[in-house]
């Protein structure tokens, strides 16, 4: 058994290593030790938790077996896991470490003693709000992660589900949630404090039902953000400061992620979180839709313009992801780098169903990070190149963006892929993205059609190089 | 008079949220995916809750309906951990510069 104070500094240096783990990510090189800093935060966080307990009865016997069991899952998933179901992975991730916050204040308010909290019925105050706040936001945390996680999953249909008087709806409950958590408080009651759980799982799932698939960058950074917010509420609870430190950083890394996101779409974060978006704007394109030529080609006619291009940037989407034609595209790239054109990779902040998606799939494809750019980086180069390769990418790379007020994605940040000498658009057919508007790009005099599955496409391309 | 130990948690959480704020934004974007499993492990530090919820039964009843709440969150908490650290440690390993040779 180690003192109070000396287990208060080594939650300390677990904050502080969990610090350094983020701190890592600035650059690939380091971020792998950051990683193991951030083990062996969590290695010490729990070491000193055993020994300021000081109980090594048949209860530690159990605990480690639930840690081995449940770190046996972890492991099997993080090994099985295809880099393209990350987005799934990870929402499913943020659900259970909302569940496990649930689950540690409803153990922490049946059994107040074994916190040093007061006892049942009889709460310190401090600790009541605190509990309740975590319970809440874990339990929004828990609810909306599952529908995240079954919308990506394609389990749930990605397009957002939308009826009359929602907004009402969840504000109504919003506000029943700031009054139960008021009213547990004064009274101590239990049933409230089921009561607030129920309603809060509940309004997890109404906040993310209206939201769409493409949205999902968003609602997944705001989620991680949760699960920050509800692991500091739990640790102000049991007034442990690694979990306070991790929760803070926690929720503000996943709010930056999602201003990100949201500024990658020229959206406000209400805009988002309101949902519903791409369902309303269906109709007035479709009925204003007029028959414009394209002109499609083969893969024959793409391999013939990138052969004789010197430059070439490739453009990947969501649509690389869904076809797995991230290493297909990798070798189509080294027989370019052979024949000495310059191939480079332009990726858009919200490509792909998460922050950062595509970079790990074409890091998983060993495509080396510097040649990977960000949209601000590679821009201005596109005026510069001889062929752009739109893989699996639609909205942003839609020139409307920047000329026609009333588009719903105008003034989004867009990649300029129409300044490129020839475009190569590798898409399964003419319709709309997801935000239900006609790309330009389709219909200019240097865009060329490639109408198949991209993966195959890509491998077409390939053998005729 | 004494200030309320609240006051120092509160300093810290307000203080880390800063130190978050600058540390993340200085995350290269393309590391955001294993910023995200990253920071999924490490908010799983809950597990230290879990562990007390777990240990609070008596050595005579190790299990009652507080502990098992603990218990299950220490499962849960696990899978995170260890799925989320070892997630990202195979993100990371992918992350390859460009072979000098090869240019």
């Amino acid at each position: 058994m180690i003192s109070a104070n000396l287990s208060a500094i080594f939650y300390l240096v677990s904050g502080v290593l969990f610090i350094l783990a983020l701190r890592g990510l600035s650059s690939p090189e380091t971020s792998r030790q950051g990683n193991l800093f951030g083990i062996l935060g969590m290695i010490i966080a729990i070491t000193v938790t055993f020994l300021s307990t000081g109980n090594f009865s048949t209860g530690f016997i159990f605990v480690i077996i639930f840690i081995l069991a449940g770190g046996s899952i972890g492991a099997f998933i993080a090994y099985r896991i295809p880099m393209t179901a990350m987005p799934e992975l990870v929402a499913g991730f943020h659900s259970l470490v909302g569940l496990a916050a649930v689950f540690v204040a409803i153990s922490a308010f049946l059994n107040p003693e074994a916190f040093n909290l007061g006892t049942p019925g009889n709460i310190k105050l401090g600790s009541l709000i605190e509990m309740s706040i975590g319970a809440a936001v874990g339990a929004i945390t828990f609810s909306g992660s599952v529908i995240a996680f079954l919308k990506l999953q394609g389990i749930m249909s990605g397009s957002p589900i939308t009826f009359k008087g929602q907004h009402p709806l969840n504000a109504i409950i919003l506000i029943s949630i700031v009054v139960l958590i008021y009213l547990l408080c004064s009274t101590q009651s239990s049933n409230l404090f089921w009561i607030l759980l129920a309603v809060s799982f509940l309004i997890g799932f109404l906040l993310i039902i209206p939201i769409g698939g493409a949205d999902m960058p968003v609602v997944i950074s705001m989620l991680n953000s949760y699960s920050g917010w509800a692991a500091a509420g739990i640790g102000f609870t049991l007034e442990n400061t690694a979990l306070i430190i991790t929760g803070a950083l926690v929720g503000s890394s996943g709010a930056i992620l999602s201003y990100i996101m949201c500024k990658g779409m020229n959206r406000s974060f209400f805009n988002v979180i309101l949902g519903g978006f791409g369902a309303t704007e269906d109709t007035s394109s479709s009925s204003t839709k007029e028959q414009r030529p394209v002109k499609s080609g083969n893969a024959d006619d793409a391999a013939f313009l990138m052969k004789n291009a010197s430059s070439v940037i490739i453009v990947p989407g969501y649509g690389m992801a869904v076809a797995q034609a991230q290493h297909a595209l990798r070798e189509m790239v080294d027989t370019l780098k052979k024949n000495d054109i310059k191939v480079s990779y332009a990726i858009h902040p919200v490509a792909g169903r998460m922050p950062g998606h595509m970079n790990v799939l074409l890091a998983e494809a060993n495509v080396p990070y510097d040649e990977v750019f960000e949209l601000e980086e590679i821009n201005n180069d596109f005026a510069n190149a001889d062929v752009a390769f739109v893989i699996g990418a639609n909205d942003v790379t839609n020139p409307v963006a920047k000329t026609d007020p009333q588009s719903p994605i105008f003034g989004m940040p867009v990649l300029d892929v129409e300044k490129c000498k020839s475009v190569l658009f590798v898409k399964r057919s003419l319709s709309p993205g997801y935000a239900g508007i006609d790309n330009d790009l389709f219909y200019k005099e240097n865009t060329l059609m490639l109408f198949a599955d991209a993966k195959k496409m890509t491998e077409d391309i390939t053998k005729n190089l | 008079m004494e200030i309320d130990p609240l006051i120092f948690r509160l300093s810290i959480f307000i203080l880390s949220i800063f130190v978050g704020y600058y540390v993340v934004w200085s995350v290269t974007p393309s590391l955001h995916t294993p910023l995200m499993s990253v920071t999924n492990a490490i908010s799983s530090v809950i597990i230290v809750g879990a562990i007390i919820a777990g240990l609070s039964g008596n050595s005579d009843s190790i299990f009652n309906t507080s502990s098992i709440f603990g218990f299950l969150a220490i499962a849960l908490a696990a899978i995170n951990i260890f799925g989320g650290f070892l997630v990202t440690q195979r993100m990371l390993a992918m992350y390859k510069k460009k072979k000098k040779d090869k240019k």
